[in-house]
């Protein structure tokens, strides 16, 4: 029963949801808005699920690393903090204490992260960028042309450009496209072998 | 050691080095970039610009601060495009950072225009789930975000007044910095139709093309080098009113962040060079050994 239940439910609500898109009347809207509604309770709790799980794996690696005691400590200091913050639909305001520590904390932190990756880049392609073999000329030579997109060139600059548009129309295009059907066939098998019930590893176990 | 081995084997400090100072030149001896519009932001321009008064668009503001140096820019632009043509703003977060991220920009633009929320804009706010997110508001707008972000109900705002969901507004322009954008795409356009177009990172640029050429997408804006585009477009557009308009005289980001991309792909493409040459070098003086 225990393993039956989640299946017989996956399999009505999967069958059901499948059968509403392909008839388009007010009791399939109707059994759509009611299912997203649903979709979304389940997803709160999930968020509550996430919070306890944040706050019980940082409190027991406090509890055992003393290595890792600061981290914990600022990782459960500063989610306490913006919640605290960050309730009150005024927090949202420009002035309150939860912007402001947005603005001058969280923002500056990820930004300048992200910034040190122009250095490894800049890094990792002088490193990798050799024609080694034919096909490491391909990518060589594409990534050049692409990055000069960037640069002005004179008169260069828009024939490179046409060739910048026909390098991501045609050949970027044709693998894209390849690699997006590949995913949402395989997307199609994972969804009905899931729906049917072949696909168990979703409740745990085997 | 002989030359082309350093050449093949430079310090990565050094490289850290000269690209440092590489975007320093700009901030020291400002200069621009010739800018050279691509069709797909033009596109994008072009659908905001022959919009009317009192038209709706739908903005998704679902990029995190890591990302806003190529995504600020391009939905500053696109804001001030709509403002400055009186459209109607309907905007939504689905990253948890990008709320922060709209509310810098729609405090700027909206004082610059003297736009006020609940009459000439809504801002819906972050809810969690973006896919499920936009599937409930291509039925209705009510039913994830009942109220704005500020906690006034969307019933007692005259900008919402008969707006039910993307079927009131003209299009959707989603400012992207991860997988939302594909929900975009999926649900928005293949479940309800709307016309979607993204401003998205540089580096995703590539992979929405195909999305492009199948018209599923109206326009991509790609990086700080899109948002130059869209940029220039719009002072073209202010240099064209005959009254003045309100940002006229304000900086444009993104036209003057492309000396500082110039400079550093002009020595990552050095770097390569360099690389590349010393490679041959080492090649060629191998097979003489040999």
């Amino acid at each position: 029963m225990k393993r039956t239940l989640p299946l017989v439910i996956v399999f009505c609500s999967g069958i059901l949801l499948i059968i509403q898109h392909f008839i388009p009347s007010e009791e399939s809207e109707f059994l759509y808005t009611y299912a997203l509604d649903w979709i979304i309770t389940v997803g709160v709790y999930a968020i509550m699920l996430g919070i306890w799980s944040l706050i019980r794996v940082t409190v027991n690696k406090a509890r055992r690393d003393p290595g890792e005691r600061f981290y914990a400590i600022t990782t459960l200091a500063g989610f306490s903090f913006m919640v605290l913050t960050g309730w009150r639909a005024e927090s949202l305001h420009a002035g309150s204490i939860f912007m402001t520590a947005f603005n001058y904390i969280l923002i500056p932190i990820q930004a300048t992260i992200f910034s040190l990756l122009a250095f490894y880049v800049a890094s990792a392609s002088y490193r990798a960028f050799r024609a080694r073999s034919a096909l490491a000329t391909v990518l060589l030579l594409t990534a050049f042309i692409v990055m000069l997109r960037l640069i002005p060139l004179g008169p260069i600059s828009k024939a490179n450009n046409w060739l910048v548009g026909w390098i991501l129309m045609v050949p970027n295009l044709a693998a894209s496209r390849a690699i997006i059907l590949g995913v949402g066939l395989g997307m199609i098998a994972t969804s009905m072998k899931i729906i049917l019930g072949i696909e168990r590893k979703y409740l745990g176990g085997d | 050691m002989a030359f082309y081995d350093n050449m093949i084997d430079i310090d990565r400090r050094w490289i850290y080095l000269v690209l440092a100072l590489a975007v320093m030149i700009p901030a020291i001896i400002p200069f621009t970039v010739p800018v050279a519009v691509t069709p797909e932001v033009n596109d994008i321009f072009q659908f905001v610009d022959t919009l009317e008064a009192g038209d709706y668009m739908f903005l998704g503001i679902d990029y995190d601060p890591s990302s806003m140096a190529e995504l600020h820019p391009m939905c500053r632009a696109i804001m001030a495009h709509c403002f400055s043509k009186d459209i109607n703003l309907i905007m939504c977060s689905l990253s948890q950072n990008g709320q922060g991220m709209a509310e810098q920009i729609i405090d700027e633009i909206s004082a610059r225009y003297n736009k006020k929320s609940g009459e000439d804009y809504c801002f819906l706010g972050y809810k969690p789930y973006f896919a499920l997110v936009i599937l409930t508001m291509g039925l209705n707008f009510r039913v994830t975000y009942p109220n704005d972000v500020y906690g006034v109900s969307l019933d007692e705002m005259p900008v919402m007044d008969g707006i039910r969901n993307y079927n009131d507004c003209a299009g959707v322009i989603g400012f992207e910095s991860g997988n939302i954008a594909d929900a975009w795409i999926a649900y928005a356009n293949g479940r309800y139709d709307t016309p979607v177009a993204l401003g998205v990172t540089g580096v995703m640029a590539a992979n929405y093309y195909p999305y492009l050429q199948t018209g599923q997408l109206f326009g991509l804006m790609p990086g700080m080098k899109g948002a130059a585009e869209y940029e220039t477009l719009f002072k073209q557009r202010l240099e064209r009113l005959p009254e003045k308009d309100p940002s006229e005289d304000e900086r444009m980001v993104a036209r003057e962040s492309m000396a500082y991309q110039t400079t550093s792909h002009i020595v990552i493409l050095f770097f390569i060079i360099i690389s590349n040459i010393g490679f041959f070098l080492s090649r060629k003086h191998e097979k003489k050994i040999i």
